[in-house]
């Protein structure tokens, strides 16, 4: 898995606050792939990792923010997703098929890292969570 | 509920159709209306087109799986019909193979299978 390139240029800030958002999330990354002319399933693949990041930041970040970036060379879409929630006590823990502390189905994080070409995750315990993911167009 | 999703009754098959723009309390809304329908009128069958979805994440998946299940209690069998291929394909990597479903390609195929199976 690569790293996420610095050269991003920010084409979309999307506010997460309610379950709405998940949607708005989605169809400004979309717009954004349409754009850059992104392969279809590519673009199935990313817009449903960022869905699945959304909704845990608000379902269990209690809010946040989608920002979204163009990258040149090689031409690529990232987001940065934070939320300023309680942040994730274990986080190999949470990246792990079936670990859910809400009732679902615990494959959100997982399988959006299984979707997307990076991604990273920062967490402190207080502190939120950050996740970047980036998906090659 | 905005019409983010339609629900159509022809004979004993009740049809639902759903928006690409669903959002997640649409479909909260859609589950409750559906088994409403499906247990006030004489419904055997429910099928479900997907084919407007571009995407359908952990969530959306789980509820579909429990809609067939509550179609299930209520006596009607479900089938999800028009599933992209990209779709497919990324429910698999997120590990859902939605066990509880039957899927048809289109409305026809799902209308012809609840029938057969009578």
């Amino acid at each position: 898995m690569s790293e996420i390139p610095q050269d991003g240029q920010p084409v979309g800030r999307v506010p997460l606050a309610t379950n709405r958002d998940v949607a708005r999330a989605r169809k400004a990354v979309g717009a954004v792939m349409d754009e850059g002319r992104a392969r279809p399933i590519q673009k199935t693949r990313f817009v449903t990792a960022v869905s699945e990041i959304t909704r845990n930041a608000i379902v269990h970040g209690g809010g946040g923010v989608l920002m979204i970036y163009a990258h040149a060379l090689p031409r690529a879409i990232s987001v940065a997703c934070r939320d300023e929630g309680g942040g994730i006590e274990n986080v190999e823990e949470a990246m792990r098929d079936g670990f859910s502390t809400a009732g679902s189905l615990g494959r959100g994080l997982g399988g959006a890292k299984r979707l997307v070409d990076a991604f990273e995750i920062e967490s402190t315990p207080g502190g939120g969570t950050t996740v970047r993911m980036m998906s090659r167009t | 509920m905005s019409d983010a999703a339609a629900l159509f009754h022809v004979e004993d098959v009740l049809l639902v159709s759903i928006r690409d723009d669903i959002d997640d309390t649409d479909i909260l809304d859609l589950q409750e209306r559906l088994s409403e329908s499906v247990a006030r009128r004489d419904v055997q069958g429910v099928v479900i087109d997907i084919s407007d979805l571009e995407i359908v994440d952990t969530f959306v998946g789980r509820v579909l799986g429990q809609l067939a299940k509550i179609a299930k209690l209520l006596a009607a069998d479900t089938y999800i019909v028009g599933m992209r291929p990209a779709v497919a394909m990324t429910l698999v990597e997120l590990g859902m193979t939605l066990p509880e479903m039957r899927t048809a390609l289109n409305v026809t195929q799902a209308v012809r299978r609840l029938r057969e199976s009578r």
